[in-house]
């Protein structure tokens, strides 16, 4: 067996792991750093629950490699909370009831905060497109896209 | 399972070259993880690319031309407003491959070696008259796009060889692309017909045309009859009929869990007329 | 239940919209789910399953599996019960799951598990999966409803049709239903326009995004500790301890959250697997499926074919009605064809109605529950025979729906008389809505539906315990499925007169609590409900006590308001009132304890029903079709946090609409399911769908203390036909398949 040494920062920590070389960032979050948030729900790159940033850019985990994430900042569901601060979203998100058994909600979550740093002021369509990859079983998306959209409001008239 | 981060493409293909067992390059990985996990395939030798210098630039040459990173994603083609303004059929077409996630890691190189009937980004790379630089045990060479597929799942590549970049040519004035694709919901879909168009025009006049299908022939290919009956002509309704029926002969599509033979071979004929309308209002700058 | 001790208004609490207690746990990642759990030592287990849809099973080698390093333990039949016998019918329910949960001498589907395996990592555990060598002898197979009932068709197992089956029928089917009233054959003689069709409905899954995971540990002492996803852990309990020999109080379960179930996990498939290689290994082992596994081997609905007949004369008046239901649940008994007949005329108040459903067993995984079984399918058929008697009759589709509704007092279709119901109700809110009238643009069609479902009750228990300052813990034993910790604490609230806020709510495990239904039937807003505020007032009634003790007056003479004890009437005496947290701050020394509880199996949960309206757009060149509005009316009895309700009546549109257009099982000619996957089984994207618009009507249920109906549910019932009638519409032709796939809607239109 051997397993390959990653050096990385995961929310902002410096962090190590020991992975087999077939082991996912999924696999390697979960398993590895106990960071249960990113969900596998298919494994294939199809429902977004492992969603996740890779220097900064939004990605499923279960399509890189634990090895891949050397030399890279990652950012989970766990890292968008400041502290005891919760992100606007995660605020709107439990106001809005935009999660009803929550399997989605770190994927979403994750995928939106993407979108609104580099659109703050995104369409409903945008947004629907956008979060295409994130499967949602039990809201038909309603209330997450209404959270979404008066969060981005809400954003845009703080600054 | 070996995994490799080699800095040069050379050395990558020299790993390829004397590598024992099962060998696949990793991009994007949104080909090679699905099949990882899925148990298709079990690599014994995993050759990262995405290290490598110039992998992930995109480049407009001197003459106009472009050359793409190997590594470069999908996004990252998104993002660039020249590429996108100038290739905008090629762009969405990679734009359309999976999710925002998967536009993320995905590549065009990725689209092209996973050798998929249905891939996306080929009939606009082919419509495009794209090729490749490959860097094999033999040296340098650049390589059509449209002579790169041979099978389902199997391009023309030999052992040792790996793409370095995508080379679209110039756009020139008086041109444009466009894709299209029918799935049945909005978005995620392997596409069940895809079409690629690509015109030059002089005026109202057709100058230049290649029309590629996706997912109805065994191999992605460029429809000779398309070329012959768009090349001289006006894009008027009774050319963009003959179009319609051309790509529908062209196709020769099977039936499975996505579409059957009957319903890919009439939307192909839809497709090949939206697809070359929209490519001809781009390339008289209507669009 | 005594009317008066309704109350269907003047609510303080109930009504209300408060922030969920598990949000934050949500939006943080913080909440365990089934596969979060790790405990020490683990083992992770990985199961072996046919690539064959039907075989003989004539040799299982483990011996390379069990040389490769990592490798703690493989079991395979042999180590589960074998004290559990095949019997006929609903009687051999036990023999059914243990033989899906690993088969015996026969693999009856693709992806039937025949052995298991526990690892010290995944990986090892996948790789020692494929070291197992299996001798198969493959048989025929048959994995068509229809073609299962016919004559020569691979037979699925002998001797398993219960008595309800009439003589002649092919082994494979199981069950039979055939119940109505009146004379059908007369009903139509007096119709001018009978409309005879047949229509079918392909297999489609819950498709809960979290896949069946669970963490096991279990001692040759026959003490063990489950930990999973369900939706009903007492259930698992009972199944668990039986398949593997084990005294059912020895075995403690525990519910993680949820992620989705929607009647998927009600039963088990792996967790008798990871225990079973608990007790071989003597370490725990994690056991999770991945979305292939859960797509082949776990259990989708049914397929179904139908026959409808309806007869109606130009006034709209329904003479005379008539349904055949053939269902497949797979290679066991249990497809809800007796559902499926039971719900499809519910909603008409008939003279002449007769259904009738089968039970057909086939190659395919173990059917279960999802969301009103066979409801849907029902409501597809006959709703768009209605439709068509209405455009032929040029009749308007809600003044026949209105003619001919079920009321209270109407004898149903499936036999007993209604209580009170909101079936007109519906009707009439979705009549008046303005996307009734709103204009359709070209190549647009509009669709209405009603829908039905029965709505259960089950076994429940809760406890509420009082803390020395007055605040209240509840335990319930139903997973929270659906947001029902909030309404639980609504209801606790409301009847304790004490802030939302000073209530906590917990799913216990089965060690700390009286038995509890699964969370299905739509039943845990009702059921948990109701035991709910049964135990605040058995807890109230204790501080009464405490109080009436405290005054020396009779516990008769004081009462319970606003959160205080106080004196009932001015004849009880001049007492100020007592707060809880006063009460409670003594109650060790003033009698002990304060805990209320509640055991029953209610049986008042009402019926409820729905009308939805869809409007659909439909490329004609391509047979693409786009919904473009959508809006649900259903009746809720009384909403106890409108949010959630509406989160159900959004969510069952939403799968509605995936069963509608896209999603179904495809099999090959070999048996084999092709798209294990969501990149192929296609549940709608959030770029595929609209706004989806929500009325709650609410006509209270007498069975319950606020009024509360079931709402999980009947959200799922009217969408397939809404949306074949707007789609039929569109495109100007009649679907009678589903999915309405593209394929099928242009392949339809080519055929006009």
């Amino acid at each position: 067996m051997n397993k390959i040494h990653v050096s990385t920062t995961v929310n902002g920590d410096d962090t190590e792991f020991l992975c087999d070389p077939r082991e996912t960032l999924l696999d390697c979050l979960r398993d590895e750093l106990n960071l249960t948030g990113a969900k596998e729900g298919c494994g294939t790159g199809d429902c977004g629950a492992c969603s996740v940033t890779l220097d900064d850019r939004l990605v499923c985990s279960c399509l890189v490699l634990g090895a891949e994430a050397e030399g890279k900042k990652i950012q989970t569901v766990e890292g968008i909370a400041d502290g005891d601060q919760l992100h606007p979203l995660q605020k709107k998100f439990i106001e809005y009831a935009a999660l009803q058994c929550g399997i989605c909600t770190p994927g979403i979550l994750v995928a939106t905060k993407s979108l609104l740093e580099k659109n703050s002021n995104p369409t409903e369509t945008e947004v629907r497109y956008w979060l295409a990859g994130n499967l949602c079983r039990c809201t038909g998306y309603d209330k997450i896209i209404r959270a979404i959209m008066d969060t981005a409001t809400d954003m845009r008239e703080a600054h | 399972m070996e995994y490799y981060t080699p800095e040069s493409f050379n050395k990558a293909s020299e790993i390829a070259t004397n590598a024992q067992g099962i060998t696949r390059f990793l991009a994007g990985g949104t080909d090679v993880l699905v099949q990882l996990r899925a148990d298709m395939i079990s690599p014994d030798v995993l050759i990262d690319i995405k290290n490598i210098p110039g992998a992930k630039e995109i480049e407009c040459l001197a003459d106009g031309s472009w050359r793409i990173g190997a590594a470069v994603t999908g996004a990252e083609m998104s993002e660039h407003s020249e590429l996108k303004t100038q290739w905008p059929g090629l762009v969405e077409a990679m734009d359309l491959i999976g999710s925002t996630q998967i536009q993320g890691r995905a590549t065009l190189v990725g689209n092209l070696c996973n050798g998929s009937p249905a891939a996306d980004a080929v009939p606009a790379m082919m419509a495009a008259d794209a090729s490749v630089l490959v860097v094999g045990p033999n040296g340098t060479r650049e390589l059509s796009v449209q002579d790169m597929p041979v099978s389902p799942g199997k391009t023309s590549l030999s052992k040792g060889e790996v793409i370095s970049a995508v080379l679209i040519p110039a756009r020139g004035k008086n041109g444009g692309d466009a894709y299209l694709r029918f799935i049945p919901r909005t978005e995620m879909d392997i596409a069940v017909v895809g079409c690629g168009v690509n015109l030059q025009t002089d005026g109202e006049i057709i100058t230049e045309a290649r029309l590629c299908l996706g997912a109805v022939t065994p191999t992605i290919r460029v429809v000779s009859e398309a070329t012959k009956l768009l090349v001289g002509s006006k894009l008027d309704q009774g050319i963009l009929d003959e179009i319609a029926k051309a790509a529908s002969s062209a196709s020769k599509p099977i039936t499975d869990k996505r579409g059957t033979i009957e319903y890919r071979i009439e939307v192909a004929g839809v497709l090949a007329k939206r697809a070359t309308k929209i490519a001809y209002d781009r390339a008289r700058g209507l669009k | 239940m005594a009317l008066d001790e309704q109350k269907t208004e003047g609510f303080k609490f109930v009504g209300t919209r408060p922030d969920r207690p598990d949000g934050l746990d949500k939006v943080t990642g913080r909440a365990k789910f089934g596969a979060d759990m790790s405990a020490p030592g683990m083992l992770h287990g990985a199961i072996l399953r046919s690539p064959h849809a039907h075989a003989r099973i004539i040799k299982i080698d483990t011996s390379e599996a069990e040389a490769l390093a990592g490798v703690k333990a493989i079991v395979t039949r042999a180590d589960f019960s074998r004290n559990i016998d095949f019997a006929p019918g609903s009687k051999g329910a036990t023999w059914s799951v243990l033989e899906n949960v690993m088969a015996n001498e026969k693999v009856l589907y693709d992806g039937h598990a025949l052995a298991a395996v526990a690892a010290t990592s995944q990986l090892i555990a996948r790789d020692a999966i494929k070291l197992i060598k299996v001798e198969y002898e493959i048989l025929p197979h048959v994995t068509d409803v229809d073609k299962a009932m016919a004559p020569g068709a691979p037979i699925i197992r002998e001797g398993t049709a219960d008595g309800s089956v009439p003589e002649g029928c092919h082994p494979n089917v199981v069950g039979y239903h055939n119940s109505g009233h009146g004379d059908v054959d007369a009903g139509f003689k007096e119709a001018d326009l009978i409309i005879e069709d047949s229509f079918s409905t392909e297999a489609t899954h819950q498709g809960y995004i979290e896949p069946h995971a669970c963490l096991a540990t279990l001692g040759q002492d026959g003490k063990g500790e489950l930990w999973c996803t369900t939706q009903g852990h007492w259930e698992a309990q009972k199944i668990c301890a039986a398949l593997l020999d084990l005294e059912t109080s020895q075995l403690r379960v525990t519910a993680s959250e949820i992620g989705g179930g929607f009647g998927g996990k009600t039963t088990v498939f792996i967790e008798p697997v990871a225990l079973a290689l608990a007790r071989k290994a003597n370490r725990p082992v994690k056991l999770v499926m991945s979305r292939s596994e859960v797509f082949r081997a776990t259990g989708p609905t049914a397929s179904t074919s139908m026959d409808i007949k309806i007869g109606m004369k130009k006034d709209g008046t329904i003479t005379a009605a008539q349904g055949t239901f053939r269902l497949q649940g797979g290679a066991f008994p249990g497809a809800p064809g007796e559902f499926t007949a039971m719900c499809a005329f519910a909603p008409y108040s008939l003279k002449n109605v007769n259904q009738i459903g089968y039970d057909v067993m086939s190659n395919r995984p173990k059917q279960a529950a999802y969301r009103a079984p066979g409801s849907p399918m029902a409501a597809f058929a006959v709703e768009s025979i209605i439709d068509e008697l209405c455009n032929r009759l040029d009749l308007d589709p809600f003044e026949v729906r209105l003619k001919n509704a079920s009321r209270k007092g109407t004898k149903a279709s499936f036999g007993p008389r209604f209580d009170d119901i909101g079936l007109v109700e519906t009707l009439e809110a979705a009549k008046a809505h303005p996307h009734y009238s709103a204009p359709l643009k070209e190549g647009q069609g509009r669709g209405i539906s009603c829908g039905f479902w029965f709505n259960f009750g089950g076994e429940t228990s809760v406890t509420l315990a009082l803390s020395l300052d007055g605040t209240a813990q509840i335990s319930v034993g139903t997973p929270d499925v659906g947001g029902s910790r909030a309404s639980i604490a609504l209801m606790a609230a409301e009847e304790l007169g004490i802030p939302y806020e000073h209530i906590r709510v917990t799913v216990a495990d089965t060690a700390t609590l009286g038995y509890n239904e699964i969370s299905h039937g739509s039943r845990v807003t009702y059921a948990s409900g109701l035991a709910t505020i049964k135990a605040a007032r058995d807890a109230i009634k204790k501080l009464c006590k405490r109080a009436a003790i405290k005054w020396d007056i009779p516990e008769e003479a004081v009462k319970w308001q606003d959160g205080c004890a106080v004196p009932s009437g001015p004849n009880a005496g001049d007492f100020d009132p007592i707060p809880i947290k006063k009460l409670t701050a003594k109650m060790g020394a003033t009698g002990g304890p304060i805990v209320g509880h509640f055991e029953a199996t209610p049986d008042g949960a009402g019926v409820s029903f729905a009308t939805h309206i869809v409007d659909a757009e439909v490329d004609k060149e391509t047979g693409k079709t786009s919904i473009i509005r959508y809006t649900v009316v259903q009746d809720a009895g009384k909403a106890i946090h409108p949010t959630y309700v509406e989160g159900q009546f959004q969510g069952g549109a939403a799968q509605g609409i995936g069963w509608a257009l896209n999603e179904e099982y495809i099999y090959g000619e070999d048996g084999r399911l092709q798209n294990s996957g969501f990149l192929d089984y296609r549940i709608p994207l959030a770029s595929d769908l609209p706004m989806i618009d929500t009325v709650i009507v609410e006509v209270p249920n007498p069975g319950h203390p606020y009024g509360v109906r079931g709402v999980g549910e009947t959200s799922i019932c009217p969408p397939l036909a809404a949306i074949a009638n707007a789609v039929s519409a569109a495109a100007g032709v009649r679907l009678r398949q589903l999915p309405m796939s593209p394929p099928r809607i242009l392949a339809a239109l080519k055929a006009k």
